[in-house]
């Protein structure tokens, strides 16, 4: 008997609770609002995802879009829970939805098949050209820009510490100085980041060579900061890092604090909070710029480009404040660099100062055909003009060869 | 008066109705309420009565929230419901987790090599089956040894989860295409080895599957007369051996079972939610399922509640953070008071708080 209460009550719970809320219909969009929905994997607490809210704000700014118009899903796993979201959040009347991660990407891409009358963006992702889809696109910033020239502020810290003869006589490798880098994964968007950087340093003390490591984690606070810890008992005097956390900074400002020559580049937030004294700088996007134009286009009910890249040029990259170990001179040096980045004079890939294998490269097909390789007729070399064109066949960073002085042990 | 009783005493209750129990139960969720609404509204300032709204919104606003719900209820109960004949045996099977990936993994497997070969109801069917199979093989490993050599089965089964994670880590490689770590939507044009849409509805079938398990488990446990060498291995194991049952058999036996049921939801998952395969998967709902079976002590139509409680939890989450810009630290203590507030009842239906003076009259 108490076995048939006990169901009974249970379903009459499961009832209840179905019941009671179907007559009351969904809130239907009784005014034509426009609405933006944003699906984040993170909330504020997370460096990467902050840098997307604090974009988000200043376009809704920008676009007179106030706080009911935007609606925000924070902690949205890369799992279907992303494809859930996205679908709420259509369902609460937007007409454009983006995500902020790269592993949202099949998620929204399945989504945009199924409402064609909705836009979705999956920033930092590379499916949307090849999805033939008119609403879905992608969006990354030129950030290999901002690497470069991180790299320039590192290689005149390097020609500081080279002139008074502060390098201790371990980091020379062949005559060349030793310099570390903590990477996440071997992607092209890694790989493409680091070159840069080391081109970057190469611009102004040519004499150089480095070592990667990758910690297979986008966020690992401990495994960046053994890493750093690994590169520097290799004597590397300059550490940079395309990884999110504060790891790598934290043990280079340990190490040098303990009388080790090393300091810090870093990526995303400016490190100089956690490594006052060896944190260099940090090499950053400003999302507020793309999300600025996109949800421009939305308001004006125009379609979002497929693949979408910018730069210094308007702003979408940037370095955070020098630290007070900069070398005298940095700011200058930086300055020179981003306007010659901005007319073009400067080219972060330009064929002269690379090579593979001791080759000058004049041709460099990249996939665009999403099977990684490059073997297909669709495929397409992406050195015109003496320079690797980066970022503009797709929005994603496509070049992934490593180039001469670059290693990884 | 020599020997005083202490002021305050635990006395062990067993004779409370079954009113009584659920008056209790009550009384404790609805202090769990006002306890986080103080919380709410100490820490926030925002009013509670709108935060639990905006919690209830996130669950069951629309209709396609209302079956997300209902679906997710249904794939954590169907995990709950499969550790449910090991836990049975107080064969401790941590190892939930493992054994869906591994059978998700399968499905996700025939979706690809035979999406385009074989219909896709057949190749449902073979999902189904061969989906269990992988799961009861995951479980049938540590049994074994449990069985003949008397090894720990909560270590055993736990470490198995990380094998399958590797597993799955290893064929994401293998079959993601870009180098991006992602498998990607599976057939997400053909729709081959999806569950398709019944009545309009997407998730009808995962909900018929996990009820139909569910009753079978019920039924398998309470008047079979495998289910009834279950209870006994698990009360005793002499008593076992003494009675005529095999034991080694019955362990090996149930896991078989157990593992395979998780594997199922494996299949769930893959088929019917997600359709791709990623050690995101089970997403950590086989060691959640673990709290569900045993808040619900291992009756699998009490289990549909907590796991509806929990789910239910989960969707609130995301929508305070939505509507208050809430962060899953304020959804996280919410669910941990009610949590806390459930065991603190559980407590109180099995035991009462005797007072000296009570005593005395």
């Amino acid at each position: 008997m108490k076995k048939i209460i006990s169901l009974l009550l249970t379903l009459l719970l499961v009832a209840g609770v179905l019941t009671g809320c179907t007559p009351k219909e969904p809130d239907k969009p009784v005014e034509e609002k426009l609405k933006i929905g944003v699906i984040l994997v993170g909330d504020e607490n997370e460096g990467y995802t902050f840098a997307h809210m604090e974009g988000i704000r200043a376009a809704m700014k920008a676009n007179g879009l106030s706080d009911d118009q935007v609606i925000w899903k924070y902690s949205i796993g890369e799992t279907q829970q992303c494809y859930d979201a996205a679908v709420d959040l259509v369902e609460q009347g937007c007409k454009a939805v983006f995500s902020n991660s790269y592993g949202h990407q099949q998620f929204m891409q399945q989504a945009a098949t199924e409402y064609p009358d909705v836009k979705f963006v999956a920033a930092t992702g590379d499916t949307a050209a090849l999805s033939g889809l008119d609403n879905f696109s992608n969006a990354f910033t030129n950030v290999y820009e901002s690497r470069y020239v991180s790299g320039i502020v590192a290689g005149m810290k390097l020609a500081e510490l080279d002139a008074a003869g502060m390098i201790p006589a371990e980091s020379y490798k062949d005559g060349k100085v030793l310099i570390g880098y903590v990477g996440a994964f071997p992607y092209a968007e890694v790989v493409s980041g680091f070159t840069a950087f080391f081109l970057g340093v190469k611009s102004v003390f040519p004499a150089v060579t480095m070592e990667v490591i990758y910690t297979n984690s986008w966020f690992d606070l401990t495994a960046e900061g053994e890493t750093a810890n690994t590169l520097m008992a290799d004597h590397c005097v300059i550490i940079g890092q395309h990884a999110d956390s504060t790891g790598a900074p934290a043990a280079v400002e340990a190490a040098l604090a303990k009388g080790t020559v090393a300091y810090s580049v870093g990526y995303n937030v400016d490190m100089l909070a956690v490594a006052p004294h060896a944190a260099l700088t940090s090499a950053t996007n400003n999302w507020g710029v793309y999300y600025t134009y996109a949800f421009g286009q939305v308001v004006k009910g125009e379609k979002i480009a497929t693949d979408w890249a910018e730069g210094y040029k308007t702003g979408a990259v940037a370095i955070t404040e020098l630290g007070s170990s900069c070398a005298p001179g940095t700011q200058e040096a930086v300055d020179k660099a981003i306007t010659a980045i901005k007319t073009g004079d400067l080219h972060v890939f330009d064929v002269a100062n690379w090579t593979v294998n001791g080759i000058h490269l004049n041709e460099l097909k990249i996939d665009l055909t999403g099977d990684f390789d490059t073997d297909d007729p669709e495929d397409k070399n992406a050195i015109i003009d003496g320079y690797f064109h980066e970022s503009e066949f797709r929005s994603a960073p496509s070049f992934s060869i490593y180039v001469d002085g670059i290693f990884e042990k | 008066m020599a020997n005083k009783q202490p002021l305050i005493r635990i006395r062990k209750k067993e004779d409370r109705s079954f009113l009584e129990k659920i008056l209790i139960k009550v009384i404790f969720i609805i202090l769990a309420l006002v306890i986080s609404a103080l919380f709410i509204n100490s820490v926030t300032k925002l009013n509670p009565l709108s935060v639990y709204s905006s919690m209830f919104k996130g669950a069951f606003s629309t209709p396609r929230r209302i079956w997300i719900t209902v679906r997710d209820t249904c794939l954590l109960l169907s995990i709950a419901v499969g550790l449910t004949p090991a836990f049975r045996m107080k064969f401790w099977n941590t190892g939930a987790e493992g054994q869906m990936l591994i059978g998700g993994l399968m499905s996700a497997a025939m979706m690809i090599y035979l999406g385009d070969k074989i219909p896709s109801a057949l190749l449902l069917v073979l999902m189904f089956v061969f989906s269990a199979i992988a799961g009861a093989v995951w479980g049938f490993l540590p049994a074994f040894f449990k069985a003949k050599y008397n090894t720990n089965e909560t270590l055993f089964t736990l470490m198995m989860n990380y094998v399958g994670i590797q597993i799955v880590e290893f064929f994401v490689d293998v079959w993601d295409k870009k180098q991006s770590h992602s498998v990607g939507i599976i057939n997400g044009t053909s729709h081959a080895g999806w569950f398709p849409s019944i009545f309009g509805q997407q998730y009808i079938l995962n909900v018929l599957i996990v009820v139909l398990l569910t009753a079978a488990v019920f039924i398998y446990l309470r008047y079979t007369k495998h289910g009834y060498e279950v209870a006994v291995t698990g009360e005793s194991e002499s008593t076992a051996r003494y009675s005529g049952i095999n034991v080694p058999k019955v362990i090996i036996r149930t896991m078989l079972l157990s593992g395979a049921l998780c594997g199922l939801a494996g299949f769930t998952e893959v088929a019917g939610i997600s359709h791709t395969i990623s050690v995101e998967t089970s997403g950590g709902r086989g060691f959640t399922a673990i709290i569900v079976a045993w808040l619900a002590k291992l009756n699998p139509l009490v289990m549909v509640i907590y796991s509806f409680l929990i789910v239910f939890l989960n969707k609130g989450a995301v929508q305070i953070a939505s509507d208050f810009n809430l962060n899953e630290y304020a959804s996280n203590i919410i669910a941990g008071i009610l949590l806390f507030c459930i065991l603190a009842s559980e407590f109180y239906t099995g035991y009462e708080i005797v007072f000296r003076h009570k005593e005395e009259q």
